[in-house]
């Protein structure tokens, strides 16, 4: 059962990848990347990781992606592209060789030290099927509200800048003509 | 089906598969145009990684895990809001401008 969920998945996520970086158009592009979010958040839900399932499926295949597809409608670039001429000739084959190289690279380690990853925590508490069901959202909090809630504070002023510095980025100085 | 339920899949084979997903997105960094594709591939990269943190929480039985991914969801969050941000006001200035339009910045 296990597997089949993890084939089912891993295929959404690369059909989805692939589809990311060979569609010519920006929309079926940001439609393929909703397909690789969704199959991210069942391999989330199969390594008992609840919350951060949600959290990706709200924020990310919710937030982030309507926000890609307004910006593409906002700046009509929603035709398609002409993938089959290529400026530099030699960029594809040597992105292609960099790809490689790279999932080779983390292949070979992640395989060669399979056995070197040990157990060090106190373990994840699993949600239960006979008692609450929110086990992993309270072990996530007291995490997140103890051990690193510094990181959190500055995580909100990081908002605040974020936001701010988009309606500076995008604003329109008035008198200085249209394109400012 | 009993061959399918002897293979359950460990820790391995989601750090194989975020490895994949990695090099996708490198790929398409490094090979697309047009800036808003290039940011959609940063995402898949984000989300490598994070598919690897997870299972690593699970393996190691640390909650530490789950929460860097939570922290780096936020990032994600604040960095797709400021880059397309700039991609707006990069295209409301040079309409259909591709990733070697701006190499004009160059001082």
């Amino acid at each position: 059962m296990e597997l089949v969920v993890f084939v089912l998945a891993a295929a959404m996520i690369l059909v989805g990848a692939v589809g990311v970086i060979v569609r010519s158009n920006p929309v079926h592009a940001a439609l393929s990347l909703i397909l690789t979010l969704f199959g991210v958040a069942v391999m989330f839900v199969a390594q008992n990781a609840h919350f951060l399932a949600a959290v990706q499926v709200i924020v990310y295949a919710g937030a982030i992606v309507v926000l890609f597809l307004f910006v593409i409608m906002l700046l009509g670039v929603d035709r398609s592209e002409d993938l089959s001429s290529e400026p530099f000739e030699v960029q594809r084959p040597l992105a292609a060789i960099v790809g490689l190289g790279v999932i080779g690279l983390v292949v070979a380690a992640v395989v060669s030290s399979r056995d070197a990853i040990t157990v060090r925590g106190t373990g994840l508490n699993v949600a239960d099927t006979v008692g609450d069901g929110d086990t992993n959202i309270k072990q996530l909090a007291r995490s997140v509200f103890g051990d690193y809630v510094v990181a959190f504070e500055v995580t909100s002023v990081l908002l605040v800048v974020a936001v701010v510095g988009t309606v500076l980025l995008t604003r329109r100085v008035k008198g200085s003509g249209k394109d400012s | 089906m009993s061959f399918l339920a002897a293979a359950t899949p460990t820790t391995t084979w989601y750090l194989i598969l975020a490895a994949v997903l990695f090099g996708i997105g490198a790929v398409g960094v490094l090979v697309r145009r047009n800036p808003l594709v290039m940011f959609m591939c940063i995402e898949l990269m984000l989300n490598a990684v994070n598919l690897s943190f997870v299972a690593l929480a699970k393996k190691m039985g640390d909650i530490g895990g789950q929460t860097t991914v939570f922290f780096v969801m936020v990032v994600a969050a604040a960095e797709v809001v400021v880059g397309l941000g700039i991609i707006v006001s990069i295209m409301r200035r040079r309409p259909g401008a591709t990733a070697d339009d701006i190499s004009a910045l160059k001082g």
